[in-house]
C-alpha cells in the first residue's frame, strides 16, 4: 500500500485580466507562492508537472524552471483540456506514490482574458468544388449545419437533457444556480467577478446558448494556481506547523469515456464523473454525506446541475430538488462553489484544477476569511475536460 | 438535371432520404464517422445500416452567439432515432423555447447548403417537426 501524500502549500493568484503578466509571471508567482506555503524551495522537490494549453507545445514546463529555478528534474507537461489542472496535481501525486519522489510540485496557469468564445473550429473557407472532407466525408464545415460544437450549446443541450430524463429543470432555475455562484463571490477577493446578480439580470442578460446567458458562462480569465504535495513520511520530518496545516489527499481520481451510446454525439460527462465520485469516495472511505464543502465544474449553470447528481450529492435524478432545497448555497447543508465556480471565480482552464482544490484545503486549515465555511473537514473538488476528462479529489484536515 | 452531394458521406439522398451508420457486427455499436475499430469492443468489421428517419428531441440549445459565418439563431439538438442518438439541427420551427421542447416528435429533412463552381449543390439534413 503505497503511503499517503499531503498538501503542505498551495497558492492561487487573483482571477481576472492581468494585461501586465505573462504565463510565465502568472505561473511563476503561483509556483512560488505555493512553495513559500510550504516553506520549501524548488531544489527540495524532485518532480514537476506543468500544465498550460494556450503554449502547450512550448514546454511550458522548463520555461517556468528558468523563472523559478533550474534543478534538473523531470518535467511533465501536461494537457488534458479543462482537467489539465487536476491532471498535473495527479502526476506530482503518481510519481510521489510510485516512490520514485517524496516532493512534487503541480502548476496550471492560462491566460485567456479576452479569449472570446472557446470552439466552433470545423467551419473552414468553402474551397472552389465541393470535397468531402475528414472522417465524416464532410463537404463544408458543420459547426452550425450538423448541431453546435461550441461549449455554451454542448454545456446547455447536457443540462437539457437532464431535464427531458427526470423533468422540472427550466431556464429559471439554471439561472438560479448562476445566482447563488455570483452571490458567493461577493466573499472572495480573488475571484474575476465578485459582484452580485439579480435573477432579473441574469436571465435578461445576453443569450449565449439558451439557456445559458453570459452570467451563466465560465467566465474567460487569466490565472495560475499551484500545489506542493509530499509523501506522507517526508511531511513527518517538517515542523509541527506545516503538519498542522497540511491537508491530506483522501483521493486523487482521473477518468476518461468509458463507451456510451450517443457520447460522440453529444460528450457524456455523466458517465466519467459518476465513475471518478465513486472510485474517490471508495479511496477516501467517506461518503457523500461527509462532505462539509464541495467545488464542482459549472463551467456553464447547466452543468451544475447535472454534477449534484454525478457526485451523488443527491439520489438520482434528484439535482433539481437539492438545489430547490438551498442545500447549495453557502449556509446550506452541501454548501457547493462557495469560491463562485467557474461562473464568477473565473475559468483559466490549466489553473481551474489545482484553484478548486486551493479553495477546499484553504477551508479546511480554517483560513478563508469571510467566506470560511465553519469546522470544514472534508471536501471535494471536480473538474471535467471536454474530450472526456474528469479529476476528482477528495481531501481532510490534518487530525489536529 | 443539376448533379447533388451531400453534406456528410452519412447522408443518403437517393429515393428516400436517410442517414446511414457503421454498424459494429460484434456488438452492435454506431458509429457515423470512419473507425479504425470499435470504440466498444475493439471489433474490426462494420455494417452499414440505415437509421430511422422519425426521432424524438432528447435535447437541445439555441444558439445565440457563434463563430464568425454561422448564421443564428439555430436550433441545435440530439434526435433518439429509434435507439441511434443523431447530432443536428432541429430546422423549420421557429428557434425558440416556446416552439422547440424535449421529447418532441421529429421527422428528418434535407437542408440546402450551397452550390460550388460546378452547379453541383450541397446538401445537408436537420429535423423538423413531425405534425
Ligand atoms: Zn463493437
Amino acid at each position: 500500500m503505497a503511503e499517503n501524500v499531503w498538501i503542505v502549500g498551495i497558492h492561487m493568484t487573483k482571477f481576472g485580466k492581468h494585461p501586465e503578466l505573462d504565463t510565465l509571471d502568472l505561473g511563476a508567482q503561483a509556483a512560488r507562492g505555493a512553495l513559500a506555503d510550504a516553506g520549501l524551495r524548488m531544489r527540495d522537490v524532485g518532480v514537476l508537472a506543468a500544465g498550460n494549453l494556450m503554449k502547450a507545445a512550448a514546454g511550458f514546463g522548463q520555461q517556468l524552471q528558468k523563472q523559478i529555478g533550474q534543478t534538473g528534474i523531470p518535467v511533465f507537461n501536461v494537457a488534458n483540456a479543462c482537467a489539465t489542472g487536476a491532471t498535473a496535481l495527479r502526476v506530482a501525486i503518481m510519481a510521489i506514490r510510485a516512490g520514485e519522489t517524496d516532493t512534487g510540485l503541480a502548476v496550471g496557469v492560462e491566460k485567456l482574458s479576452g479569449a472570446g468564445l472557446l470552439a466552433g473550429g470545423s467551419r473552414v473557407a468553402a474551397g472552389d468544388t465541393w470535397a468531402p472532407q475528414g472522417r465524416f466525408g464532410a463537404v463544408a464545415a458543420l459547426d452550425g449545419r450538423v448541431g453546435t460544437e461550441t461549449m455554451p450549446g454542448v454545456f446547455a443541450q447536457i443540462g437539457m437533457e437532464y431535464d427531458h430524463k427526470y423533468g422540472g429543470a427550466d431556464f429559471e432555475l439554471f439561472a438560479r444556480i448562476s445566482e447563488k455562484n455570483h452571490a458567493h463571490s461577493t466573499l472572495n477577493p480573488l475571484a474575476s467577478y465578485q459582484k452580485r446578480f439579480t435573477l432579473e439580470q441574469i436571465m435578461g442578460d445576453v443569450m449565449i446558448a439558451y439557456p445559458n446567458t453570459r452570467p451563466m458562462c465560465s467566465a474567460n480569465c487569466d490565472g495560475g494556481a499551484a500545489a506542493v504535495v509530499v509523501s506522507e513520511s517526508k511531511l513527518r520530518t517538517l515542523s509541527l506547523e506545516q503538519q498542522r496545516r497540511a491537508v491530506k489527499i483522501s483521493a486523487s481520481v482521473l477518468t476518461s469515456d468509458p463507451w456510451q451510446e450517443a457520447c460522440q454525439v453529444l460528450p457524456d460527462v455523466n458517465t466519467l464523473t459518476r465513475r471518478a465520485a465513486e472510485q474517490a469516495y471508495e479511496q477516501a472511505g467517506v461518503g457523500p454525506d461527509d462532505l462539509d464543502l464541495v467545488e464542482l465544474h459549472d463551467c456553464f449553470a447547466t452543468a451544475e446541475l447535472v454534477h449534484y447528481d454525478n457526485l451523488k450529492l443527491c439520489p438520482p435524478g434528484g439535482a433539481v430538488d437539492l438545489f430547490k432545497s438551498g442545500a447549495t448555497w453557502r449556509d446550506g447543508s452541501m454548501p457547493v462553489n462557495v469560491s463562485g465556480g467557474l461562473e464568477s471565480k473565473g475559468h483559466p482552464v490549466s489553473a481551474t484544477g489545482i484553484a478548486n482544490i486551493w479553495e477546499v484545503a484553504t477551508h479546511l486549515r480554517g483560513e478563508a476569511g469571510d467566506r470560511q465555511i465553519a469546522g470544514a473537514r472534508v471536501g471535494l473538488a471536480h473538474v471535467i475536460g471536454l474530450g472526456n476528462a474528469c479529476g476528482v479529489h477528495i481531501l481532510e484536515k490534518a487530525a489536529a | 438535371m443539376s448533379a447533388r452531394v451531400p453534406l456528410v458521406d452519412y447522408l443518403v439522398l437517393a429515393g428516400d432520404p436517410h442517414l446511414t451508420a457503421h454498424e459494429c457486427t460484434a456488438c452492435g455499436a454506431r458509429f457515423f464517422d470512419r473507425r479504425n475499430a470499435c470504440a466498444a469492443c475493439e471489433g474490426e468489421q462494420f455494417r452499414q445500416v440505415d437509421v430511422p428517419t422519425d426521432g424524438e428531441l432528447r435535447a437541445f440549445t439555441i444558439v445565440s452567439f457563434a463563430a464568425p459565418g454561422v448564421p443564428v439563431p439555430f436550433v441545435a439538438g440530439v434526435v433518439d432515432c429509434g435507439g441511434t442518438s443523431v447530432r443536428a439541427n432541429v430546422v423549420n420551427t421557429p428557434a425558440d423555447p416556446e416552439h422547440v421542447r424535449v421529447g418532441m416528435k421529429l421527422r428528418l429533412t434535407t437542408v440546402p447548403v450551397g452550390v460550388d463552381a460546378d452547379g453541383v449543390e450541397a446538401v445537408g439534413f436537420g429535423f423538423e417537426p413531425a405534425s
